[in-house]
């Protein structure tokens, strides 16, 4: 396995007023030097770190573009290997010429995201640091790299920080308790116990809930447009998509399949499944679009329920509202443009969030997304406070998060301390997988930080 | 001019605890062996408190006895007073501890040693230690005796280079006064070890009768009396008291106003010491708001007067030790016998070491005890056991035994030991164990004894009686899963008085005994066919039964353990070739040379990151399967 020196392209693509191509490894400053020259004719091999150059990018002879030539010496780069920047005029073109050319003297392309594992791996960067600059990158919108950035900055590793030092301050009182049972170490109290295991409880909670919020303006919520035949779900659909994807007829059960749809509402990413209406039918073929809408809706993040204004609440649609009383759901009542007929007040005793909209007209959307925003909690996020910031971190905050609860639990059923305790350690185990630290030894050694142990 | 004394297959250097285990072990093994002590009357001796067990070091003395070693035997043997600590702090940190009678322990040590077949006893300070070109080892005594073997164990102690400081005055020495080994450490220098200065210390014994007990706590013991050994079948009983005292603001004056006079503060010496185990002055520096700190006042034997001041060590002066001792309620006239004192002896850094105790450079070149830079006797006897065994088990050419963190307290102490090496002398503790729930005392014989009946510890009498029990625990467990109770009134009346919710449908007994408000005893007037069986084991059915889901996981966490150890990692890789490891991470692996990727993720400055470059190093390379060949 050879370190090969690997550079890229480091601005986004596309026009712009200064373009970066960034060489890493063992050969960066070699490569560069065979590509750049100074004006001052000295070798960047001859520089220090942090030391800049101007200059041109030639191959062949041939002036590429005038030039900045950055280099960082390992390991005090972003990499921890030998690294140089080369800043050139911005545009797909000019970038790519002088890509080429390094690559021709000796570097190979980078793989995505390769710089950040190099760095990773160097030890420059926690993995929820390198994971959330792998997030800065692939961000769909401006709150999503706004997350990102609060978490590359490591707010996420402060606030598991905080929680982690006060479960290590309970687990190593544990520990010195009942290792030193003749030290006069105060006694455990199961209260304080329980009330500082509950605030880490509340903190791991608030950093997951954070992340519903933050994942749904990342990647969308999953949407469910629902309703009986003909209330103009594909008509909403549509009107929200910008274009038309369902067929819209006035023949009740013309959208057999669910069909899917990603548009943006305000600040969040809706996905959007228009379904078959619910109406029990001996259609073979709609009815397996109506089973399909049955599942969906047991497993979406959002449902959009829309009743016709111009129509009484049949039975049907009663049984609908009871159906998603419990799930994030908005009811939408269009057609209001016509005469409503439609008992308002039943809809909005059974559904929080019920709004008014006419499909046809476009109105009402302004509505539909505040409705949304708050319901999805997306409204109450703040981008810069700190969240799990992917999956994998998502998955150990979970597992704390158990862990801590059964630790409560433990105490709150009048288990022993020492289940407590194994409780409260295997919550420690999973933050620092979080955050990729290991430090099995950390309750040890608080131990013999904060008690006078001995015999 | 020399001449050669003996051929034997092992010669054990030192025989305290972890000597005393190495010996017997590898002659129980039916290997010719030779156990040397500088001193006959200091075999088994105990330097400091006259007690055995305390938390997690009765693991392993439980551990020790179940695998078949003998310090459990002989602390019932010369036990003076046992207690359980912990009791209600849950089965993982129950811990057996035993006050016991320090020269009849020693008594019985050294006797088992004369009587037990295939082991010579020898009176010799070894001063040279050298390796033939056929691999054996050659040892030779002050008195120019050789002795060639085929392994060595070094236990050395404190003997090795010891040196003794009270206050300003110091000098070479022993333990107790005994003399040191003066001219070992420059031989295994020579031979290539590198060594480092550890030092520990001791309080003053003071006399009985000078004590005034008059307004003294006193501590019993627990009645009746848990043995440690399973072999131990005759009830033992409780033969002293302990008592309590404390410290003053006046202790800590005299101590802060002499503080400049310890050699440790003055600088005197050089050794590490260990962390847990502070002298008072230690203490007092180190935790300077602390009003007071208790002490023990336990005594050394039934035929002395001699009283043991747990809690006090110090390398002060004996003048101010007279002072601060004197300042303590109970021993304003106490006469001390033997000033406290601080020792500072050589030893290794484990990190030579592989898990079977081998120094991976030295082949059959074993270390056992505090020469490994552990502390206390329970560590070193554990030590000495296992590499007694190994040292057998290689010179028979079968397969050694290697104890992994998930199988006893004396498989995590050696990985520590040899994976994240030691700053200062190594105490084992119950928090050190990741798998406390399944690593309690009152199973070991469960985890452990097969293994010894397998390596030939294990007689067919105390197999038998093992078989027997597990038969019978699993017959009570069945038995309480079948048993339903009735909702009568008094079940219920037993119920509201342990504040737990009344049935009213009859219930099972596994699920009463599941409650954590109840327990076997508080059942007792409705389980009507309970049978008559050894009290441990219903310990055992109702921890099992109490913990079932935090057994279970922690089982599961064993299993993804085990798993990262079967991803063996090559003996001859030089790491620094490896790209992608950081350089720290490198060093450290060239230095320890893990056995396999799990050991390797327990190193410390070893990152997760340098793990994955292992995993994906070691799928590229195939070595996994080259290994495993």
């Amino acid at each position: 396995m050879e370190n090969n020196t690997i550079a890229a392209i480091s601005t986004p693509n596309g026009a712009g007023g200064i373009g970066v191509i960034r060489i890493s490894g063992d050969n960066a400053i070699t490569i560069a030097d065979k590509v750049f020259h100074s004006n001052s004719g000295k070798m960047l091999k001859n520089f220090k770190g942090y030391t800049a150059a101007f200059g041109h990018v030639v191959e062949n002879n041939e002036i590429i573009d005038e030039a900045i030539a950055l280099v960082f010496r390992t390991p005090h780069s972003y990499t921890g290997e030998n690294l140089v920047e080369l800043s050139c005029h911005g545009g797909m073109y000019i970038t790519t010429q002088v890509l080429r050319a390094v690559l021709n003297a000796g570097a190979v392309t980078a793989q995505p995201g390769e710089f950040t594992k190099r760095a990773f791996i160097n030890g420059k960067l926690d993995l929820a640091e390198s994971e959330a600059v792998m997030d800065i990158i692939g961000a769909k919108g401006k709150s999503a790299a706004r997350a990102a950035l609060a978490c590359k900055d490591g707010s996420v590793s402060k606030k598991i920080d905080s929680v982690k030092d006060k479960l290590i301050t309970q687990a190593a009182h544990l520990s010195a308790w009942a290792d030193y049972p003749e030290d006069d170490i105060p006694a455990v109290s199961v209260e304080n116990l329980r009330v500082s295991i509950s605030s880490c409880l509340n903190e791991v909670e608030i950093l997951l809930k954070n992340y519903d919020a933050g994942k749904i303006i990342k990647d969308g919520i999953d949407t469910l447009i629902i309703g009986k035949p003909n209330v103009g779900k594909s008509t909403l659909m549509n009107l929200l998509s910008g274009c038309e994807r369902s067929i819209v007829t006035d023949i009740p059960g013309t959208t057999r399949d669910i069909i899917e749809e990603t548009v943006m509402l305000g600040d969040v990413t809706l996905l959007l499944s228009d379904t078959a209406g619910l109406r029990d039918t001996d259609n073979p073929i709609e009815k397996i679009g109506v089973d399909k809408a049955k599942n969906r809706l047991k497993s979406c993040g959002l449902v959009l329920a829309v009743f016709d204004g111009t129509e009484e609440l049949s039975d049907e649609d009663k049984k609908l509202l009871d159906k998603i009383a419990d799930v994030p759901a908005v009811a939408i009542i269009n057609k209001t443009d016509i005469d409503c007929k439609i008992d308002i007040d039943y809809v909005k005793n059974k559904i929080e969030h019920t709004i008014l909209i006419s499909a046809v007209n476009g109105t009402g959307v302004e509505k539909l997304e505040e409705a949304v925003s708050k319901i999805t909690g997306v409204a109450d996020f703040d981008p810069a406070v700190a969240t799990v910031a992917n999956e994998r971190q998502r998955i150990c905050a979970v597992n704390a998060l158990c862990a801590i609860r059964e630790a409560l639990d433990a105490l709150d059923i009048g288990m022993t301390l020492d289940a407590v305790t194994v409780s409260l350690e295997d919550g420690i185990q999973y933050l620092l997988e979080l955050t990729g630290e290991r430090a099995s030894e950390v309750v040890v050694d608080n131990v013999f930080a904060k008690f006078c142990v001995g015999k | 001019m020399g001449f050669v004394a003996g051929n034997f297959d092992i010669a054990v250097i030192g025989a305290g605890h972890a000597g005393i285990e190495a010996g017997l072990a590898s002659a129980r093994l039916g290997c010719s062996t030779v156990v040397f002590t500088i001193n006959m009357d200091a075999v088994g001796n105990c330097p400091c408190n006259p007690s055995i067990g305390g938390t997690a070091k009765g693991h392993l003395v439980r551990e020790i006895d179940a695998i078949g070693g003998e310090m459990g035997k002989t602390a019932d043997e010369s036990l003076l007073q046992m207690r359980m600590l912990n009791r209600g702090k849950g089965p993982a940190v129950h811990s057996l501890r035993a006050q016991i009678d320090r020269r009849k322990y020693a008594e019985i040590m050294k006797h088992k040693l004369e009587l037990q077949d295939n082991l010579e006893l020898h009176q010799g300070e070894i001063v040279d230690i050298k390796q033939n070109d056929d691999g054996t080892w050659m040892l030779t005594t002050r008195l120019k005796a050789s002795y060639c073997c085929r392994a060595v164990i070094i236990a050395t102690g404190t003997y090795l280079g010891g040196r003794v400081y009270v206050g300003d005055v110091s000098y070479e020495s022993g333990p107790d006064g005994i003399f040191p080994a003066t001219f070992l450490g420059k031989a295994l220098k020579d031979l290539g070890l590198s060594l480092r200065r550890f030092k520990t210390g001791t309080p003053a014994r003071v006399l009985k009768k000078s004590i005034d007990f008059t307004d003294l706590e006193e501590q019993a013991g627990d009645e009746p009396v848990v043995p440690f050994s399973y072999d131990t079948l005759q009830p033992i009983q409780n033969k002293v008291k302990c008592h309590i005292s404390w410290t003053n603001d006046n202790t800590k004056k005299i101590i802060m106003d002499n503080i400049h006079r310890s050699p440790l503060y003055g600088g005197l010496i050089e050794g590490v010491g260990p962390r847990y185990c502070p002298s008072i002055e230690d203490k007092i520096v180190r935790f300077a708001d602390k009003p007071r700190h208790q002490l023990f006042i336990e005594p050394c034997g039934l035929g002395t007067e001699e009283m043991y001041l747990q809690g006090m060590s110090s390398s002060l002066p004996e003048e101010v030790q007279l002072q601060f001792y004197h300042s303590i309620k109970g021993l304003e006239n106490a006469v001390v016998m033997r000033p406290a004192y601080a020792i500072e002896y050589d030893c290794i850094d484990p990190l030579q070491l592989e898990n079977t105790l081998e120094f991976a450079e030295f082949n059959g070149l074993y270390g056992a005890g505090q020469f490994n830079g552990s502390s206390g006797y329970e560590e070193a006897a554990a030590q000495g056991l296992l590499a007694g065994i190994n040292a057998a088990l290689k010179v028979q050419g079968a397969e050694p035994l290697i104890l992994d963190r998930a199988s006893s307290y004396i498989g995590t102490l050696v990985d520590d030991l040899v994976t994240k090496g030691v700053s200062d002398p190594y105490r084992m503790m119950t928090s050190r164990s990741e798998y406390r729930l399944i690593l309690r005392q009152d199973n070991a014989d469960e985890r452990l004894t097969p293994l010894g009946r397998k390596i030939g510890l294990i007689n067919d009498d105390r197999w038998h009686r093992f078989e027997l029990k597990q038969e019978l625990k699993r017959k009570e467990l069945n038995r309480i899963k079948d048993t339903v109770i009735p909702p009568t009134d008094e079940l219920n009346e037993i119920l509201v008085s342990r504040e737990t919710t009344e049935v009213h449908t009859g219930i099972r007994l596994i699920d009463l005994i599941k409650r954590p408000q109840l327990n076997y005893e508080a059942l007792i007037s409705i389980d009507n066919n309970r049978p008559q069986l050894d009290q441990n084991i219903f310990e055992q059915v109702e921890v099992e039964v109490k913990y079932e889901g935090y057994i279970a996981r922690q089982l599961t966490q064993i299993n993804q353990m085990r798993k990262l150890e079967t991803k063996r990692l090559p003996k001859n890789v030089d790491y620094n070739t490896i790209v992608g490891l950081r350089l720290e991470a490198a060093e450290k692996l060239n230095k320890i040379k893990p056995q396999n990727i799990g050991q390797a993720s327990r190193i410390s400055g070893v990152s997760p990151a340098d793990i994955s470059v292992l995993i994906i190093w070691l799928s590229q390379n195939h070595i996994t399967k080259q290994t495993e060949e």
